[in-house]
């Protein structure tokens, strides 16, 4: 019995302990250096975070041009699919145009008319835009981000809303020296208010860590009013860190689901340019 | 003499060949363990780190895959030492095996695969869940496991036939 229990402890420290054939460190050195480096790091130790950033640095830069092949044969493989569906998407565009068409006349009737109104309460909204490249959009299962080419040298700063085109597709959630980290919408941390229009209901829109989201924190009665309608899904503006309206995706019933879930507008995993959007409102009381 | 050079070269390049894959495994983009195929993922990087530790050590040196650890934390955006320590537990386990083993079994080798990934994702998750309060999906990381020992022998084969290569290159 005593000499298993011997057996048991020689292996061990033989494994943690030994440094075999071309090891630089033991084991258990490493093990304690990153339980030392994930300890300091939850605490926001200053010198971790500092050489946290200098990985970081080096890293997204890194893995942007490994990805350079993968990436490659990723847009071939898009454009190829283009060119096949080509005649199919021209007689598809050619209806929408005609429609988006009749709507801009409106569309532009409703910008000046809304104008109009802010200026009559004093209220104006200025927004600035950083254009920014993708670096990596690696998808992991734990945290659906992107990682863009602009960091606090180009003043982006924590919380500003990401934008592809018009669409909302999330927010920065870490700022470094020359380049930055997005969290998607996708993200199960992700939560932000969105007005559900035409209904006009505040709500909560959640990341599933799949490619939707689904509204949460509404009352009953609501999710009845939205089963039956079609609804867009735009920002509130409700705790002052995205623009008011921006659109973020379209709500479809799922019945298998028995949830209300949110298509997003934009496809986050083809995301090669997007805009950094921070916006103030000026009142003038 | 060139060729002298280049047959040194290229026995250097498959002695790090290892080291080359785990890096470019946890560097691109592409990621074996999300594959956005839903209900399958598998993690290359522990099959990887459990064969060449557990069969040649020295193929992969423990700082290298210290280092990657780091590296993949910061791309997956995973708080940063997490990894790190879950491939040295992985490490710290085939150690152990290696020194209480004395005739290699394959099915062996695969069990202990199997409890090794369920104590790493344990750890990992209740590292996440409870101090990180990170939500992660547990359903997501059962079927990871799962495959991830499903793959094992096929990559057995494949990390057998390299591992040859190898030492024929070496012996050449």
């Amino acid at each position: 019995m005593a000499s298993s229990r011997d057996d048991f402890v020689i292996a061990i420290r033989s494994a943690f302990l030994k440094k075999s054939y071309q090891q630089k460190f033991s084991l258990l050195t490493l093990i304690f250096l990153s339980l030392t480096i994930l300890l300091l790091g939850s605490f926001n130790f200053k010198v971790i975070q500092y050489i946290k950033i200098g990985i970081k640095e080096v890293v997204y830069r890194s893995s942007f041009v490994v990805s350079i092949p993968e990436n490659y044969v990723k847009k071939l493989n898009f454009q190829l699919k283009d060119h096949l569906n080509l005649y199919e998407n021209y007689k598809k565009n050619e209806v929408l145009l005609d429609d988006l068409r009749k709507k801009k006349l409106t569309n532009e009737f409703l910008v000046l008319e809304n104008e109009k109104l802010r200026n009559l309460i004093n209220e104006s909204v200025k927004s600035e835009d950083i254009y920014a490249k993708v670096l990596v959009d690696k998808d992991s299962p734990y945290l659906k981000s992107i990682v863009l080419n602009k960091g606090s040298k180009n003043n982006v700063k924590l919380g500003m809303a990401i934008v592809d085109d018009s669409y909302l597709v999330g927010k920065i959630i870490e700022v470094n020296y020359t380049n930055s980290r997005a969290l998607l919408l996708s993200d199960l941390n992700s939560k932000i208010p969105v007005l559900l229009e035409p209904l006009n209901i505040h709500a909560v829109l959640s990341g599933t860590g799949k490619n939707y989201g689904i509204i949460e924190f509404t009352k009953e009665e609501y999710d009845k009013k939205v089963n039956n309608n079609e609804i867009i899904v735009y920002t509130s503006g409700y705790g002052g860190l995205f623009k008011p309206g921006l659109p973020v995706g379209k709500i479809i019933n799922n019945a298998n689901l028995k949830k209300n879930i949110v298509n997003f507008f934009s496809d986050f995993g083809q995301l090669d340019y997007v805009r950094i959007v921070s916006y103030e409102i000026g009142s003038g009381n | 003499m060139s060729s002298l050079n280049k047959n040194n070269f290229l026995r250097s390049l498959m002695f790090y060949f290892p080291t080359l894959v785990l890096f470019l495994a946890v560097l691109n983009e592409i990621d074996l363990n999300y594959l956005e195929i839903e209900y399958f993922s598998f993690n290359f990087v522990y099959i990887l780190i459990f064969y060449w530790t557990l069969k040649n050590p020295h193929y992969l040196s423990y700082g290298s895959i210290f280092i990657a650890g780091l590296v993949n934390d910061v791309v997956t955006g995973l708080p940063i030492g997490i990894s790190s320590l879950c491939y040295l537990l992985i490490c710290a386990v085939t150690a152990y095996l290696r020194n209480i083993t004395l005739r290699p079994n394959f099915m062996n080798d695969w069990l202990s695969l199997l409890v090794t990934i369920l104590l790493v994702n344990s750890i990992q998750v209740m590292s996440l869940d409870l101090i990180f309060s990170i939500d992660v999906n547990y359903m997501r990381y059962s079927i990871n496991s799962g495959f991830t020992f499903v793959f094992y022998p096929l990559f057995l084969f494949l990390f057998n036939n390299l591992e040859k290569k190898i030492k024929t290159q070496k012996n050449d």
